[in-house]
Order: structure tokens, then C-alpha cells, then sequence
């Protein structure tokens, strides 16, 4: 309808990498350098690699989970689910651990699958019923939440981590490097490789374009939605597990602190809520910002009210500089 | 005659709520111990009141085709300034009512701002917002706490003439005062205008920007009135999440029980008032019942999801498939 | 200039020019409108006559040129701003919302108010006038306008029209979607209206329609004005004739020889999709390129869907190679044992995704040609997409650039290279010219000629009448959603095509072309 031709003239002879760093990404890693010095101010240890590898490991668990949230917010949806999925994932791998030595062996997988399985709920209602994601993801969430009340008696429950899953959270197979941050390195590299090089992820940037032209150039859209949820599931749970192993067993209520940092991560890096644009980079400087912000906020014993409140101030200026959609007429 | 029909037709959704809502209380009075007395009533009308509202709020928002998920938030808010300030003498008390109400709307006018003039996304701004809200009801509120004008407080969830729960009577008076005007309004018209066809409400020059922004302000109104109340019943205010976020979660099914469509456009403040309290019937239903409490939170989400998926009927009659894409 | 009458006009627009982009819209046009008469505007598909409209009704303002009303110049800035001056227009497409009644709509600019809020019973009255008044009594105030069938909304469209109390009534097509019973009484009503003293502006493709109202007519053509004279003092033919005559430009490559024994490729048997698509049956044979004419929006659009996979609910047949299939997606129909390919209408919505690269553009339908297991090969893709650019010669600085960058012209090429990277055999084309340049349409013809040398059968739909003629073997000409004529080798001339789009007397207008070779 109107014509809103990007003029993208002059920024396309630019070499790929500083094209795709748009103003966000870069914004976002100008905070992070901010908050550093900030917080170098504060306490002097801030800048010591003993910190900042803590850091990255804390950062690793939101990175896991903040992957999945990329990948649907990319498609043009969103995955509210994710506080049960992260709790079903954590309880189902340590209550699979009561099962045997087999239940051990298969508790990380278990866990992942039943992430899944709420993800493709997800994406069953998204793709296939056409219900808007944020209302379908938010009734599996009370469902998941359901289940998992049912299922602990509404208790902490009481089986703890296994031994592999306490290991990928808190061990370092490489000397001074943390496993989560290697998973986490992994599955990231595997998303770049996933948005930038296969079919799959050329098909979500363009539905998260247009999914109109998508579907009339032949490519099944609502398939392709329905794994990218069934991903964000798996990866939501899998965030779990490492929190489960992190603290050594499962909590009622422990994803509530991710749903809304994961989102403010993946916008904060430049993705945009409308879907079709958005970088890994971005995602991982989105991380990294929102973890150092909890850190310094925690060091300098900011409360839990004043954290959520600079969470909402900082998420709706920062889009209000640069993620508004266009005027209409 | 026909006028009844066409009368008909626009409430089908309100009807079937209360269809639903009455078959659900009637199941639930009649397996109750005490039976259908005038406790029971009183204590049912208490706790769907709470969710009334919200879902209220909530309706306002959805008729314009938006959403808000910070409703849960600015009724934990309200409820935890209203332990602070509505307290002491009838004067001190109703500034105190004021002073919440005022909060209310503020909270519902910068959602507005934002989603309207700032033109973000409804669903992450409040989300964002939301976080702000929770924040200061748990700066308010770090520890449960706090009390109330008590007085106030019985008089308005007790009863009146020993039978009518008098929380019903101030839920009717809000949609007198509230959503009848509204309704009838121009600026209503244009938030049900604005949510059906926005290119349509243009071309007929009608004032879609305030229209919304009326519709998000009285949504805040709304969800802080449910917060007072809540105050009238715990006497004391807590900033706890998982309630603040299951009153916005509940809100949702109870607007899509009521018929009110998600896309914006259709349905009342009153459906989503039947469906509040159908939904919280139909969660209660397990304690007569005598079953597991423990199941309630999967049967509240199983309905809710089977709810949600209703809507996924009008698919069967899209002939042509671009039409999924909007 | 032989006005109607000599006193001063209601309205004037003078030296109106409009362009979008590069194309001209409006180009130096004028027009006199007068109180108390009908004035019919004509010209074929895209001479002007809905960017005359646009402007006129403040929907969108005109690049130079001015507005005169009472002798008083005007500017309007929005749709609302021409009401308040009483010019009022009935738009193709609806301006009813859906989920309010009729009477809210009817009212929905400017309701009656009491105490501030809306005074429903006021509402209904006035609501019950205006219908009254556009001779729709059988609609009931109260319904939604969702629930109403297309006709009774052009209906409620119109009594809201009235109930704004307007000086100057536009009428935009609006008795496309009627029955004709509606149409004789809105007929009536307009004549009423006439004597009430309000201009008419009345756009139709409907000549008879024409003939009965118009006190006097205008046509457009090429976005200019060419003449206005008093109704009835021209004949159908002459009429024809200044709609058409415009300046030839296009240069098309010659036809082949058609090779009429091959089998068809594509058959399609009696294909009925809801009230849009009634009973359509042809069949296109391999090297052949067949025209869909017709005026706009005559199911066209919803035919090449059909064929793509896209409505649901079709009945009747589409043969492929002999063989009946049923096609429920895009991805069917592209698949490669049935080698379809639709260039679809709006480019920008349906052909490309603008942000991304014209890498990602490019390769998007033939993903599993330059892939692995869903691994993208960078080499091979290269390859064939540097082929592909070369092939078509478009100019872009690069594959990694923006598709959005590049002209209008780049851009069509762009969406139909994406589609001959999969070297399709049944290439349905929707409207692939509109808005580009001179230099790529002869590019796109030359092409379209190649291919079907090459042995693939083209279905082509285009609103320029010289492409039907210049490119196309056979012409099927649309109206009302049925296939009204089929004209074949020297049958497809400007005169038949406008006379069997108008659905104006075929032997008429064949004499008609004798007698003006």
C-alpha cells in the first residue's frame, strides 16, 4: 500500500557484518561497556575474569532460553509459555532421575521432550488454528503449570538433579571456562548456523516478514512455525534443566524470572517484535546487558521492586528510541 | 419481534456466559453442603467480583483489539497502595478511595500513551509496564501487610437486606457509571470502531486515538477498583507475582468465555462480568466436588485452553487461504 | 469545451496532476461539475478516474492543480474535511465497519448526541430516514453489518452517504455489487436526489447504466480529460473511441506459429469458487500464452488463486498433463511433478519480502535447489543466482542488497526470476506490468514470448489492453466472474476486448472494428 521502499542505498555496499549491526546491536553494546565502567566504579573486582566468567555463566542460562524466544519473536509471534516450560523442563529431567539408572541416563532428554511437546501445542494453535500466539502460549502455560501442581503436590518437589545435570551447569570440562557457558556457545553457534545457512532459517526471517509471500512461494509456513515453537519449547526446558542442575533441584515457580528478561533481551538486541529483522549478535549483547544490569543491581543491593521497575523503565525507553512501529497516515 | 432477534443475536456471547455461568452455579449450589443459602451467594459473589473486574478492564482494552497483560499488575498496585491509605476516618478514607482510583487510571493513561502515541506493541509494552507496576506494589509492599478502613471494608463485602451481596451492588453501579456511558459514547463507539476495522474507522472520521486511549485509561480505572476490593477482603495488601499474573491470565479466559473477541471489535463489559464468573464456578466446582484442590490450576487451564481454541471455528468458513495471514 | 449549462459550477478541478512513483496518474485534468445534474465519468482501467476521485473526496491531494467549490478554492487533507464541505463519496471498497450495526455506521461520523452520550433513538430515526431514503427500507436498522450480503452493504454504503447530507454524491462503482432491483431503485433515488439539486458524479462500466442517468459524461484516458459532452448526443462506437486511441509505445515480439495438436498442459473444467468464479473452463497448451481480460476485479485475480492452490472450496476440475489433480497449497502447485508458477498481483506484499537480500529473494522458491537437508550450498547458489541475474539483466549493486532498494522494475524482475529459478512449465502471471517502466515491460514481453517458445504455457492477466493484444494467442475476457468471450489470433483488437469487457452487444462492436480498421 504506501510506499515504505527502505533506502538502503548507501548501507548495502557496506560489508555484511557492519550491515547487519544495525543501530540496536550496537547501542546494546555500548550499554554493556557503560555498565562495566559503571560498575568498575563501584567495585574494582567488576573487571576481574573471575567476574565476568560468573557473569557469562549466570548470562548462559537466560542465553538458552532467550534462543528460543529469538526464534519465535523472528517469526512475527511470542512464547509466554515460557515460565511453565522452564519448570515442567527442570522437574520432569530431575523426576525421571527416580526411575533407575535408565531414568538417569534419559533425564536431560525427558526433559527437553516435554519442553517440546508444550511448544508444539504452541505452535498447533499458532499455525494451525490461527489463534493469536500470545493468547495460545499463555493457556499452555496455565496448563503446564496445572500439570506440574498436579504432579508436585504444590510442593517444592523433592527429587533433586542428576549428576550429568548438575555437571553441564556448574562443571568445567575446559579449566576455568563453565560448562553452561560451552552449552550455551553450542547452541548459539548452531542458531547462527541454523538463521543464516539452512532453509529453515531462511524460511522464518521471511515469514516473520510477510508470511503471505512466504506461503505463495510455495513454502509450507505453518509447518515451519510449528517447529520453531517446538524449538523454543525444547529450548525453554533445556534452560531449566541447567537451572534444576544449577541449584540442584527443580522450583515451583522458578521460570517466572525468565519470561521477561528473555523478551527484553531479544528486543533489546535489535529483533524486531513485528518479526522478519533480527541478529544472533544482537540477542547475545541483549543477554549480556540484561544479566550485567541484574549483577550491578544485586551489587549495589537493589531490591526486587526497584530491579522490576528499572527492567519496565529501561525495556520501554529503549524501544521507544528504536523499535516503534511505523506511523500510520 | 425482529427487533428481539437482532437483540439476540449481538448478546449471543453475553447469553451463552450466563447460560454457562447459571448451569455452572446451579451444579455448584445444589452439590454445595450448606446448599443455596445466602453465605454461599455472598462468598461466590466475592470472589467473582475480583475477577469481574479485572476481566472488566481487561475487555476495554481487547474491544480495540490490544491487550493487557499489566492489568494483573496495577490490581496488585492498587491493592497495596489502598493498605497504605484507605484507613482512618471517613475523610481520610475517601480521599484514600480516591487517591487509588486516581493511581488506577494513571496506570491505564501511560499503557494508552505508550501503546497509542509511542506506537509499541501492546503486548511488550505492557509487559514492560507490568514490571513497573509490580515493582512499586512490592516497594509498597516488600512483606504482606497493612489494613484497611474496616468498616468500609464489611460494609461493602457484606450484605445488604441480609441477602444481597453487597459487592454484586457496587459491580452493577461500576457498569452504570462506568461502562453504560462508555458504551454510549462517541469515544466508545470509536474504540469499537478502531478494533473492528481501523482503515474503515478512518475513512469515517471517527476519533480512533482517543477512542483507544479513553478504552486503556478506563481499563486502569477498572483494575483498580478490583484492587480496592481486594484490600475489603484480605485486608491487608501483598505484592505477590503469581497472583497479579494469574488475575491477568484469568482475565483473558474470563473475556473469551464472555464472548468478546480477541480481534477486537465484539462483545461487552457485561459478557466478560458472566464470564468471570463462570470461570471462577467452574474452578470451584472441584471443592464441592470434594476433589483434589491441587487439580485446579490444570482444570482452570484446560478450560482456558479449550476456550481460546473455540475461536479457531470461524477457520472452517475462510474460502480463501491468504485470508489467514491478515 | 461544451458545458451543460451556464451557470457557475458547484465544483471545478483544474490542472489536477497526480503521480505514484513514477507513474502518472492524473496528468493536467479538469472537470465542471454542475447542481441538479448526473454526471457520468468514463474511460477504461487506469485512464484516472479513481485518482480523480481520491482527490477529490480528501483521500489523497493532488501533486499541483487546485479545487474550486462555490467559487471558493478548497484543500481537503483528509476524508472527514470533504465531508464537512458536503463531498461525500461511496467507495468500491467499503468504508462500513463490520461489528456495529447498521444504524451505528449509518451515523458513525457525526452521531446524534443527549447528555453527551449518543442518543440511540435519535440514531434509529435517522438511520431509518437514510434507508428510507435510499429506497433499503428492508434493512433492518438493528442488524450487524457483517451479517448483511454484499448488496445490502452497498445499500447501508449509500444511505450513509445520505444521512451525511452531502452536495456533491460520488459514486464509485457502487452498483457493481447490486442486484437489479437494487440498482432501479437506487436509480430512482438518484434521479430524486437530481431534482433535490445535488451533483452527481457517477463512475460506471455499465453503459446502459450510463445512458439511462447521465445528464452529462466525461472521459479519461491516460489520466487526461479528453471530452465532455451531453448524454446522448454520442453513439456507443463513438463513445469507444474516445476511451481507446491511445499512443502505442509497447513493442511486442512476434507470435509464434501455435502448435495446435499438442496436448494441453493445463485443462481447467467448470471452476466455481463462492459468487466470484462461475463455471470457468479452458485449457492452455505447452508454447501458448492465453490473456485474461476484462475489466478490474472481474475474478480474475481470484481464477489464477484457484489454479495456485490458494481457495478452498473450489468445484470443478483442473487437469494437469490429463490428469485431475487437486492443488491445496502453493507448495503443491510449485511442486515439481506439476511445475506451476504464479507472479502474484502486489509485489511488495505477495512477491517479496523488501528488507531482505536479493539473495534471499531470489533463492526463496527454489530452497531445495540449491540446498542439502535443509543446508544452504553458498557455492551452487551463487551460481545459479549470478545465471539468473545476468539472465533477466537486473540491476542491483549486489546479492546482498535489500530487495526493497531496487526500482519497481528490478523489483517484478526479481519475483519472476525467483520463479524460473524452479524453470516452471505453467506460469501464471498476475498483472506483472502494473507500474514499472516502458523498457522493463519489453524486457518481461520478450521474456514471456521465450518461454512459452520454450514450451511453457502462460496464463497472463493484465489490465493494459495492448498487452493482451500484443503478447497474448488466445484472450478470455472475464465478466462477473464467467468467462464472457473468447477471442483467438486477429479477433483480439482494442474495440472487441472494451466491447465484451463492457459487456456491451459483441456483433456491434465487430462492425464496429470493420468499419475503423
Amino acid at each position: 500500500m504506501s510506499d515504505t521502499v527502505t533506502s538502503g542505498g548507501a548501507m548495502s555496499r557496506m560489508p555484511k557484518l557492519l550491515r547487519n549491526a544495525d543501530p540496536a546491536v550496537a547501542t546494546a553494546f555500548a550499554c554493556i561497556v557503560a555498565l562495566l565502567v559503571f560498575g568498575s566504579l563501584y567495585s574494582p573486582s567488576f573487571l576481574s575474569p573471575e567476574y565476568l566468567l560468573q557473569q557469562l555463566k549466570v548470562a548462559s542460562f537466560l542465553g538458552v532460553i532467550a534462543t528460543g524466544m529469538m526464534l519465535v519473536i523472528l517469526l512475527g509471534q511470542i512464547d509466554l509459555s515460557v515460565p511453565w516450560a522452564v519448570a515442567t523442563g527442570a522437574m520432569m529431567a530431575s523426576a525421571a532421575a527416580a526411575f533407575g539408572p535408565t531414568g538417569v541416563a534419559l533425564a536431560i532428554p525427558f526433559g527437553i521432550l516435554c519442553g517440546v511437546l508444550i511448544g508444539v501445542v504452541n505452535g498447533i494453535g499458532v499455525a494451525y488454528l490461527r489463534i493469536p500466539s500470545m493468547i495460545v502460549t499463555l493457556a499452555t502455560n496455565a496448563v503446564a503449570q496445572g500439570l506440574m501442581v498436579v504432579y508436585t503436590g504444590g510442593f517444592s518437589p523433592q527429587d533433586s538433579a542428576t549428576a550429568a545435570m548438575r555437571y553441564l551447569a556448574t562443571g568445567s570440562l575446559i579449566p576455568g571456562v563453565p560448562n553452561a557457558v560451552i552449552v550455551w556457545a553450542l547452541i548459539g553457534a548452531a542458531t547462527v548456523f541454523l538463521l543464516t545457512r539452512t532453509t529453515f532459517g531462511r524460511s522464518v526471517y521471511a515469514i516473520g516478514n510477510r508470511e503471505r509471500a512466504a506461503y505463495l512461494s510455495g513454502v509450507d509456513t505453518r509447518r515451519i512455525v510449528l517447529i520453531a515453537f517446538a524449538i523454543a519449547g525444547g529450548l525453554s526446558a533445556f534452560g531449566g534443566v541447567l537451572l534444576a542442575g544449577y541449584a540442584s533441584k527443580a522450583a515451583q515457580s522458578m521460570g517466572d524470572a525468565y519470561l521477561l528478561p528473555a523478551i527484553a533481551a531479544v528486543v533489546l538486541g535489535g529483533t524486531s517484535i513485528l518479526g522478519g529483522r533480527g541478529s544472533y549478535l544482537g540477542t547475545v549483547a541483549g543477554i549480556i546487558l540484561i544479566t550485567l544490569l541484574q549483577s550491578i543491581l544485586s551489587v549495589m543491593q537493589m531490591p526486587e521492586a526497584g530491579r522490576q521497575i528499572i527492567y519496565g523503565v529501561v525495556i520501554v525507553s529503549m524501544l521507544l528510541l528504536y523499535g516503534r512501529a511505523p506511523a500510520s497516515r | 419481534m425482529s427487533e428481539w432477534r437482532f437483540w439476540f443475536a449481538a448478546q449471543k456471547g453475553t447469553l451463552l456466559a450466563l447460560g454457562i455461568f447459571v448451569a455452572m452455579f446451579i451444579l455448584y449450589t445444589s452439590n454445595h453442603p450448606a446448599g443455596f443459602t445466602a453465605n454461599v451467594v455472598q462468598t461466590a459473589s466475592n470472589k467473582g467480583v475480583l475477577l469481574a473486574f479485572v476481566a472488566m478492564a481487561q475487555t476495554l482494552v481487547v474491544i480495540t483489539a490490544g491487550i493487557d497483560l499489566s492489568v494483573g499488575m496495577i490490581f496488585l498496585l492498587t491493592n497495596c497502595l489502598a493498605s497504605w491509605l484507605v484507613v482512618g476516618g471517613p475523610v481520610e478514607t475517601t480521599l484514600g478511595v480516591i487517591a487509588v482510583l486516581f493511581v488506577g487510571i494513571l496506570c491505564g493513561a501511560l499503557n494508552g500513551a505508550i501503546v497509542i502515541y509511542g506506537r509499541l506493541q501492546p503486548i511488550v509494552a505492557t509487559i514492560a509496564t507490568g514490571a513497573v507496576y509490580f515493582g512499586i506494589a512490592l516497594l509498597l509492599r516488600p512483606f504482606p501487610g497493612g489494613s484497611v478502613n474496616e468498616d468500609l471494608a464489611d460494609a461493602l463485602t457484606g450484605r445488604l437486606f441480609g441477602f444481597v451481596p453487597a459487592s454484586l451492588v457496587t459491580l452493577l453501579a461500576t457498569v452504570l457509571i462506568i461502562w453504560v456511558p462508555f458504551s454510549r459514547s462517541v469515544y466508545g463507539r470509536a474504540a469499537y470502531a478502531a478494533g473492528s476495522s481501523e482503515v474503515a474507522a478512518y475513512m469515517s472520521g471517527v476519533p480512533i486515538k482517543r477512542g483507544k486511549f479513553l478504552a486503556y485509561t478506563l481499563a486502569g480505572l477498572l483494575a483498580s477498583i478490583g484492587g480496592l476490593f481486594l484490600t475489603f477482603f484480605t485486608y491487608t495488601g501483598e505484592a505477590a507475582y503469581a497472583s497479579g499474573n494469574a488475575y491477568t491470565l484469568f482475565s483473558i479466559a474470563a473475556v473469551v468465555l464472555g464472548g468478546v473477541s480477541l480481534f477486537g471489535g465484539r462483545g461487552s463489559v457485561i459478557g466478560a462480568i458472566f464470564g468471570a464468573f463462570a470461570f471462577r464456578t467452574i474452578g470451584d466446582l472441584l471443592f464441592v466436588f470434594d476433589l483434589d484442590p491441587l487439580w485446579q490450576p490444570l482444570f482452570q487451564g484446560v478450560v482456558l485452553l479449550l476456550a481460546v481454541s473455540l475461536g479457531a471455528f470461524a477457520l472452517f468458513r475462510v474460502k480463501n487461504r491468504l485470508e489467514w495471514f491478515g | 469545451m461544451d458545458t451543460a449549462s451556464e451557470e457557475t459550477p458547484l465544483l471545478q478541478m483544474e490542472g489536477i496532476s497526480k503521480r505514484y512513483g513514477g507513474v502518472r496518474a492524473l496528468e493536467d485534468a479538469d472537470l465542471v461539475v454542475h447542481a441538479g445534474r448526473i454526471h457520468a465519468i468514463l474511460g477504461e482501467n487506469g485512464a484516472g478516474k479513481s485518482t480523480l476521485i481520491k482527490v477529490m473526496s480528501g483521500v489523497v491531494a493532488p501533486d499541483q492543480g487546485r479545487i474550486v467549490l462555490d467559487g471558493r478554492e478548497v484543500t481537503f487533507d483528509s476524508p472527514a474535511a470533504a465531508n464537512r464541505a458536503g463531498v461525500v463519496c461511496i467507495f468500491q471498497e467499503l468504508s462500513l465497519i463490520p461489528e456495529l450495526s447498521v444504524a451505528d455506521n449509518i451515523v458513525i461520523s457525526d452521531p446524534p448526541k443527549k447528555f453527551g452520550m449518543i442518543d440511540r433513538k435519535a440514531q434509529r430515526r435517522i438511520a431509518e430516514e437514510a434507508l428510507a431514503r435510499a429506497g433499503a427500507s428492508d434493512i433492518h436498522p438493528s442488524a450487524l453489518v457483517k451479517d448483511l450480503p454484499l448488496s445490502r452493504r452497498q445499500m447501508v454504503e449509500i444511505a450513509k452517504a445520505l444521512a451525511r447530507k452531502p452536495r456533491i454524491l460520488i459514486l464509485d462503482e457502487a452498483t457493481s455489487a447490486l442486484t437489479a432491483a437494487d440498482v432501479s431503485k437506487v436509480f430512482d433515488v438518484l434521479k430524486r436526489l437530481r431534482e433535490e439539486g445535488l451533483a452527481l458524479l457517477y463512475i460506471s462500466h455499465r453503459m446502459h447504466e450510463i445512458a439511462e442517468l447521465a445528464d452529462d459524461c466525461t472521459v479519461f484516458r491516460n489520466g487526461r480529460k479528453i471530452a465532455t459532452y451531453k448524454a446522448g448526443t454520442k453513439s456507443d462506437t463513438e463513445v469507444i473511441e474516445l476511451m481507446i486511441g491511445r499512443e502505442y509505445q509497447n513493442v511486442f515480439p512476434p507470435k509464434s506459429a501455435a502448435n495446435s495438436t499438442a496436448k494441453p498442459i493445463l485443462e481447467c473444467r467448470g471452476l466455481t469458487w463462492t459468487d466470484r468464479l462461475t463455471d470457468i473452463s479452458f485449457a492452455v497448451r505447452p508454447g501458448e500464452v492465453i490473456g485474461l481480460g476484462g475489466l478490474d476485479g472481474q475474478g480474475q485475480r481470484e481464477l489464477l488463486l484457484a489454479l495456485f492452490g490458494v481457495l478452498r472450496g473450489c468445484s470443478g476440475e483442473v487437469v494437469i498433463d490429463g490428469k485431475p489433480v487437486r492443488l491445496g497449497s502453493p507448495a503443491q502447485a510449485s511442486s515439481g511433478e506439476i511445475g506451476m508458477a504464479l507472479i502474484p498481483e502486489d509485489r511488495k506484499t505477495e512477491g517479496l519480502m523488501l528488507p531482505m537480500s536479493v539473495r534471499e529473494n531470489l533463492a526463496f522458491s527454489a530452497m531445495d535447489k540449491v540446498s542439502k537437508h535443509g543446508i544452504i550450498d553458498r557455492a551452487a547458489e551463487d551460481r545459479l543466482l549470478d545465471e539468473m541475474v545476468k539472465l533477466l539483466a537486473i540491476k542491483t549493486a549486489g546479492l546482498e542488497v535489500p530487495v526493497g532498494a531496487l526500482s519497481g522494475g528490478n523489483q517484478q524482475k526479481v519475483v519472476i526470476a525467483k520463479w524460473l529459478m524452479r524453470h516452471p512449465r505453467i506460469i501464471l502471471l498476475n498483472d506483472p506490468t502494473r507500474g514499472i517502466d516502458v523498457g522493463t515491460k519489453q524486457e518481461i514481453y520478450q521474456l514471456l514470448r521465450r518461454l512459452a517458445d520454450e514450451g511453457a504455457a502462460i496464463v497472463f492477466y493484465s489490465t493494459d489492453y495492448d498487452e493482451l493484444i500484443g503478447c497474448c494467442d488466445r484472450v478470455l475476457v472475464l465478466y462477473d466472474g464467467a468467462i464472457k468471450r473468447e477471442l483467438a489470433g486477429d479477433e483480439i483488437t482494442e474495440h472487441a476486448l472494451i466491447a465484451s469487457a463492457l459487456n456491451i452487444d459483441v456483433a456491434q462492436a465487430e462492425k464496429m472494428a470493420r468499419a475503423h480498421p
